[in-house]
């Protein structure tokens, strides 16, 4: 049984700011959902809110590393892209401001619909020079995300997990480091944020239906040197998935299609995620699987790959895990 | 630095260097000099309190962008001196004020004249449209209702260190359409953000011509205070005005100094291009000549050679 830890990021954040003077914490009217409510509460002096009023907030984070502070955004990731692009270009990125961006609600992790769910903000940031991209993909690397990201010479634009976050791995994020979770021969998964559960529950019904499953982990999306990727990609017989929370246009999908091509990999790869579409509001597990991003699509896909089906079901995902929509760890419903 | 020269002095030979220039590369943003030159002489030669420029007199060419391997990247905020506490820091919040900036910055001996040659070649630092790397510049503004924020995180920032130095922003009366503006704003009177000021040039134009027929602000005056800033109205071209708006009390609040001035000041003959002013280009070479002509005239110099 996977260990569920309660607000992760509300302990790491706050055990890592009061250390860290320049560190401070700026925040959109988002205060409790971001989980930093406790830390406002109990270091006044080293919050500032900001309203609803991203546009500003970003060049005024721009304006505070001029000064030499590391600020600490909190909001959802749309607000952080969406909105205020012009000043995430022109105030953090361009001149590489250590502005640490945390948007949390990543891709359909949120009932909140279009307006809320970041479906896109990894193809954006992945598109803007100076950028680094994060993603954590359990409560060990939340815990881990603010050292992480506060080592970045640079802005650094990070998708956080929050309320009930599964545990999955015992050491912390390391950027730069992929994690190997399994060294199969058969196919390449390539998973990273929520996806990566999905896939190991996925991963686990491949190998009982025979299959030699090699699964990796990304957490550091952008820099991205392919070197290990592709010694993986070789190591497997018949192709690669990725699955991903997010559009398969400019995400992890294509992050590993590009890398096959610059370097002439000739194998057969499946990207999974958003097909080019705006996803609505509803539960997490629901809409994995209305948009083909759970396990039993990548299930499909590595039938495909193999070519032959494995006959795994939806009862042998194990631990499927449902989260109730109001929680004692959400601030709200969304 | 020492001000050696009357700010009035200062703000004739920003004039005349713009509108030289302009003549020599048939085109050029003349208007801004003529609403702006008094703004920003004053700033640079009384208002400011800035150290000796950290960059060579004769600017260095583009040094490539801010990268993780270009490690050699400098802003060309050094043209303002370094960024030591007690220091103030300007921020162009319009970039297109670039040329008017640059010439004060000759003017007031920061600059070698040469930099002015090196506007908008390939290659060159000194660009069209003020860069981070450009004279005198340290933020990007190209894109309007950055400046305020910037300013404002920043003189929240050094408030934080203790740092005596003020932030300035230049901006201009078209930046008050941006949302972002008024967002600063408020944050500035949230936080009682006291170390930072800002002057407006309020010439009323915009790229498609005079701002009531684009996008009337309406009385910005009221608005400032309303959202929270101290704004203080003086005539733009009044250089004493000026320097008693700067001591104007504005405890808690940034100070706002709304400038009203003319696009043409000093330079009447573009009022026949009223309300095309942003760009001033010349259609034609008698046009050139006239222009040469007239305008020389009344900033009581030579008319370029070239162009008579």
């Amino acid at each position: 049984m996977v260990e569920i830890v309660s607000k992760p990021y509300a302990r790491a954040f706050e055990a890592y700011a009061v250390g860290n003077p320049d560190v401070l914490c700026l925040s959109a009217d988002l205060t409790s959902s971001c989980e930093v409510d406790g830390f406002r509460d109990r270091h006044p002096e080293q919050f500032i809110s900001l309203g609803m009023a991203e546009q500003n907030m970003l060049s005024f984070a721009g304006g505070l590393g001029m000064a030499g502070f590391r600020p600490f955004l909190h909001t959802f990731g749309v607000f952080l892209y969406r909105r205020p692009y012009d000043q995430l270009i022109a105030s953090v990125a361009y001149p590489r401001r250590k502005v640490r961006l945390m948007g949390f609600l990543p891709g359909i992790t949120t009932p909140g619909g279009m307006t809320h769910q970041a479906i896109e903000d990894i193809s954006v940031m992945r598109s803007i020079p100076n950028m680094t991209i994060l993603e954590t993909g359990d409560a060990t690397e939340v815990e881990s995300i603010c050292e992480a990201a506060d080592s970045i010479d640079g802005p650094v634009y990070c998708r956080i997990l929050r309320g009930e976050v599964p545990r999955l791995f015992k050491t912390p994020l390391r950027v730069g480091e992929m994690r190997l979770l399994s060294q199969g021969s058969d196919v390449l998964i390539v998973t990273s944020g929520i996806a990566t559960e999905e896939a190991m529950r996925a991963a686990g019904a491949l190998r009982n239906a025979g299959l030699s499953i090699r699964h990796i982990h990304l957490s550091t999306i952008k820099p991205f040197d392919g070197t290990e990727l592709l010694d993986h990609i070789a190591a497997v017989r018949h192709g690669v998935v990725t699955l991903e929370n997010h559009v398969t246009e400019g995400g992890i999908g294509s992050l590993v299609a590009e890398t096959m091509a610059d370097n002439a990999c000739g194998k057969r790869l499946v990207r999974l995620g958003l097909r080019d579409t705006f996803a609505h509001g509803g539960s997490r597990a629901y809409l994995m699987r209305y948009y083909g991003i759970d396990g039993l699509a990548l299930v499909a896909a590595a039938e495909g790959l193999v070519g032959r089906s494995l006959g795994i079901s939806e009862t042998d995902l194990s631990e499927a895990r449902v989260d109730a929509v109001h929680s004692e760890a959400k601030a709200e419903a969304l | 630095m020492r001000n050696e020269r009357r700010s009035e002095e200062i703000a004739l030979g920003i004039r005349r260097r713009v509108f030289e220039h302009t003549i020599r590369n048939n085109g050029g943003y003349l208007s801004q000099a003529c609403s702006a030159a008094e703004q920003i002489a004053w700033l640079y030669n009384e208002e400011l309190r800035l150290g000796e420029p950290t960059l060579p007199f004769v600017p260095l060419p583009f040094g490539g962008v801010p990268s993780r391997d270009n490690a050699a990247y400098r802003t060309g905020a050094g043209y303002n001196g370094p960024a030591l506490p007690d220091y103030d820091r300007l921020i162009v919040a319009p970039a297109h004020y670039a040329l008017v900036v640059y010439a004060a910055l000759i003017e007031v001996g920061r600059m070698a004249p040469e930099g002015l040659e090196m506007f908008n070649r390939d290659g060159s630092s000194v660009e069209m449209i003020g860069a981070e790397h450009s004279p005198g510049m340290e933020v990007h503004n190209g894109t309007l209702g950055l400046g305020l924020s910037t300013g404002a995180g920043l003189a929240f920032g050094r408030r934080r260190r203790g740092e005596g130095g003020r932030v300035w922003v230049f901006m201009s009366d078209g930046e008050l359409q941006e949302g972002q503006t008024w967002e600063a704003v408020q944050a500035c009177a949230h936080h009682g953000i006291d170390n930072l000021c800002a002057i407006i040039d309020v010439n009323s134009q915009q790229c498609d011509g005079a701002m009531e027929s684009v996008m009337d602000v309406g009385d910005i005056v009221r608005k400032l205070d309303a959202f929270g800033a101290r704004a203080v109205e003086i005539d733009g071209h009044d250089i004493e005005a000026m320097r008693v708006a700067a001591h104007t009390d504005h405890d808690k609040r940034p100070l706002i100094i709304v400038a009203n001035t003319s696009p043409f000041k000093g330079m009447s003959y573009l009022q026949r291009r009223f309300p095309r002013l942003h760009y001033v280009r010349m259609s034609s070479a008698q046009e050139r000549r006239e222009m040469n002509l007239h305008i020389a005239r009344e900033l009581e110099m030579a008319p370029v050679a070239e162009y008579c």
